[in-house]
């Protein structure tokens, strides 16, 4: 079965979507581990920057990412005609 | 119930779970009131043991199916929110239910990857594979790797790789299960590792997935209330806010403060850490010095005499306890279980190494909490000996815990890869979004599992800040003819988790003579807090669900993998449902029954283990899952090669490494730990699949649709691959 253009578009922005939430994933994990140290030296709250986001910050983040991919698929879903038939 | 329509299924489980919620908190305030009225703790115990394991039990027999995909994945009808909380508790074991926050208060910042690295994975498994394999819509992960790959030697592998991972992961529940059960009733291990495995059978046994998913659920809403309660009660005593994930900012900086304290021995408190520490170095340096005269004794043939005056040391000790006026039990064993354990020089020489290590970190000052990566302290140290030392030397030392910061850095950053990669590689997670209704149903469920997980993870540092600062105010300080109840109670109870004694006999219990170890955080709790016994009890319950809930995925994962994957799929793809139901059941017995003994004989080096099974599936599994899902061009030979070169390495590096199996520290790769192993087995993984596909044909038409078909949630003209 031949895919059309609108398919092909779809698993583009699909992919360009992945990519940008990896990043930001990657960001408030990886990155943010390298600089813990001069990190720290900002506190919040009582809280020392790397300490708040690796206990609670990056956390929130990583919910927040899901929540936005399930969010945006869903309608990108629906935008392209990809969407799964009522089963409701 | 077929006729139900979805949303009606919803709003009834709803109207359950809201019920069977207050339920608990009734059941828990009707004990409060009887233990008012003198129930004993034991009694107690057993009630909250009995009650929990006969609930999950009920629910795994009124789930009891004999239908092949109700069995394995609950009639693909679990709304998001329920397999987001079924997979909170299917991921949340005992060790992150008790240990965690234990971890925490134990190494500060450095405990934190656990937490990054458990919660953060499942941003790859919502964008990397949980909607994907939805589509796709079969029963197990061996299945997957089977139809995109081909052949059956990828899903061999794969239910190679699936039975490693889930059988040490599984061990390590049942001796959770094991230890809890002891604790909570006072039966001995061996009968609770086998009391425990009957609440996991019952339910797993007769109803498959159904009935673990159902059992799954009601066990994350009592390990979190029984986890978040205590803490909110902390909380409110210490900060008078009851929301703790706030309020121990300020909590922290306090205990950062005191940690300054500890640490300056020009302040009464630092003067006397600084008392206990030199008497630490003194007993380091004659155990060194004892060392020494061992090695050279051994070397001459003569050491057994060293050995003996040990023993009959020991013996001596033994007398004087068993001659106590009030014998303590335990002690005697531990004693016992001492002198059965010196066989010779080789176990004096680890025990004195063992005994001269932690003297070693005795001697140290307190590390600071919220601090990442601290060096080895070399450049105070050298300008604490010598106040006139020269630039150059200064500056060798500065070197020195720059390197000792760069390799806990690396070390963390590896283990937060390892950990993340692992969870979205771990089949009996995989396995659970499987049972959604649909793609946008998975979707979802990822983002309601990482919420429910999300609550305990973003709560288990707060309580360790809390605790520490309880220990920092009130227990250190303190006198020891009146220690707070809950120490003298864990001190007489369990050495092992709470050893206080008065090293330098000034009456006065300073930080460097308590020894807390890990568990005792979330055990001791609400004892802390001035709660009733019951609700220590509750947390017992909480972390037996969390054990149980843990297992049962697991010994479903691999029963699974073994029926299906290779008896329905590889010996006899004929075979009536009734036939793959019995053998599923059958293995599924056969495997806790091993899992069980394995527990039962007290493994010791469980915790590694499961660190090990985490590298192990991100070695053999990511790469050719997620180049499955993104890469056409992946085909047979680069699974095969990719999966096998990730295990041998991932497995190579830590049977060189790891002193368990005989390795060494010596031949660490860039000082890489062995349980961050993966980091060198997931990119020999992704090369192996890159370059084993790119010398070989591109996969068949068939094969390409089956790319595509598992990309859109819904194509016309579409092939379908769903398994009935």
């Amino acid at each position: 079965m031949q895919l059309s253009e609108r398919h092909q578009e779809y698993w583009r922005k699909n992919l360009r979507l992945t990519a940008v939430l990896l990043a930001i994933w990657f960001v408030v994990t990886f990155v943010m581990i390298y600089f813990a140290p001069q990190l720290n030296d900002i506190v919040i709250m009582g809280f020392p920057l790397a300490f708040y986001m690796a206990a609670q910050g990056s956390l929130i983040i990583y919910v927040l990412v899901i929540w936005f991919y399930a969010h945006r698929m869903n309608q990108l879903d629906l935008e392209f005609g990809v969407h799964e038939g009522d089963e409701e | 119930m077929s006729t139900q329509t979805q949303s009606q299924f919803f709003s009834q489980l709803k109207k359950y779970y809201t019920f069977y919620t207050g339920g608990f908190i009734a059941f828990v305030i009707v004990l409060a009131i009887l233990e008012r009225m003198g129930l004993s703790n034991q009694w107690i115990g057993y009630i909250f043991l009995a009650a929990t394991i006969s609930l999950y039990a009920g629910i795994g027999i009124m789930s009891k199916t004999a239908d092949v995909s109700e069995y394995y994945v609950a009639g693909r009808r679990v709304p998001a929110l329920f397999n987001g909380m079924a997979t909170g508790a299917d991921w949340m074991s005992a060790a992150s239910f008790i240990g965690m926050a234990g971890t925490l208060y134990l190494t500060g910042f450095d405990g934190l990857a656990f937490i990054l690295g458990w919660t953060g994975g499942y941003v790859l498994v919502a964008l990397l594979l949980a909607p994907y394999l939805r589509k796709f819509g079969q029963f197990t992960i061996p299945d997957f790797l089977g139809s995109r790959y081909g052949g059956n030697l990828p899903r061999t592998i794969g239910v190679v790789a699936a039975i490693i991972c889930s059988f040490v992961y599984v061990v390590a529940q049942i001796y959770g299960v094991g230890l809890i059960t002891a604790r909570l009733t006072g039966l001995e291990f061996q009968v609770g590792v086998f009391a425990g495995l009957a609440g996991i059978l019952v339910c797993s046994f007769l109803g498959g997935m159904r009935a673990v998913t159902w059992t799954q659920v009601a066990q994350y809403i009592i390990l979190i209330l029984a986890y978040m309660i205590p803490v909110v009660w902390l909380s409110v005593n210490i900060t008078g806010n009851p929301i703790p994930q706030i309020a121990y900012g300020q909590v922290l900086e306090q205990v950062t403060a005191k940690e300054k304290v500890f640490n300056d021995p020009t302040t009464t408190l630092g003067a006397a850490e600084a008392s206990v520490r030199a008497i630490f170095k003194e007993k380091q340096l004659a155990t060194e010095d004892k060392i020494k005269a061992l090695e050279a004794a051994m070397a001459a043939g003569t050491a057994d005499t060293m050995v003996g005056e040990a023993r009959a040391k020991l013996d001596a000790e033994l007398a004087e306890l068993k001659a106590a006026p009030e014998p303590n039990a335990k002690k005697i064993e531990a004693k016992q279980k001492e002198i059965s354990d010196l066989t010779g020089p080789d176990a004096l020489l680890a025990k004195l190494k063992k005994a001269a290590d932690s003297a070693k970190k005795s001697s140290g000052p307190v590390s600071q909490h919220a601090t990442p990566f601290s060096g080895k302290g070399a450049v105070k140290k050298l300008l604490k000996d010598n106040p006139n030392a020269t630039e150059a030397e200064i500056a060798k030392a500065k070197a020195e815990d720059q390197a000792e910061t760069d390799k806990k850095r690396r070390n963390f950053i590896a283990l937060v890869l390892c950990l993340m990669v692992g969870t979205a590689s771990l089949p009996h997670i995989l396995m659970r979004y499987y049972t959604t209704p649909s793609v946008r149903d998975a979707r979802k469920s990822v983002f309601w599992s990482l919420f429910f997980i999300f609550l305990l993870y973003f709560t288990a540092p707060a309580l360790a800040v809390l605790v520490k600062f309880d220990v920092y105010n009130h227990l250190v300080g303190s006198s020891f003819a009146s220690l707070p109840a809950w120490v003298a109670n864990w001190a007489a109870v369990d050495p092992t988790l709470m050893k206080i004694v008065d090293i330098n006999k000034d009456g006065l219990v300073q930080l460097a003579e308590i020894t807390i170890g890990g568990d005792l955080i979330v055990l001791a709790t609400p004892e802390i807090a001035g709660l009733p016994y019951v609700i220590s009890g509750m947390v017992a319950a909480g972390g037996l669900a969390a054990a149980l809930s843990t297992a049962d995925g697991l010994l479903l994962t691999i029963a699974n993998a073994l029926s299906h994957d290779v008896y329905y799929k590889m010996i006899d793809p004929k075979a009536s449902t009734v036939r793959r139901l019995a053998i599923s059941k059958g293995l599924l017995l056969v495997v806790a029954l091993l899992a069980a003994y394995t527990a039962s004989l007290k493994p010791g080096d469980i915790l590694f283990l499961v660190g090990a099974a985490f590298s192990l599936a991100a070695s053999a599994f990511f790469p050719a899952l997620v180049l499955g899902v993104f890469w056409k061009r992946a085909n047979y030979l680069g699974a095969v090669l990719g999966m096998l070169a990730g295990l041998i390495v991932c497995m190579y590096y830590m049977y060189i490494t790891y002193e368990f199996f005989g390795g060494v520290a010596a031949n660490e790769w860039f000082n890489i730990k062995p349980i961050a192993a993966g980091v060198f087995g997931m990119p020999a993984g992704f090369l192996g699949v890159i370059i084993g596909s790119l010398i070989s044909r591109a996969p068949s038409i068939e094969i390409q649709q089956l790319v595509d078909h598992v990309r859109y949630p819904n194509l016309e003209g579409d092939i379908d691959t769903r398994a009935a």
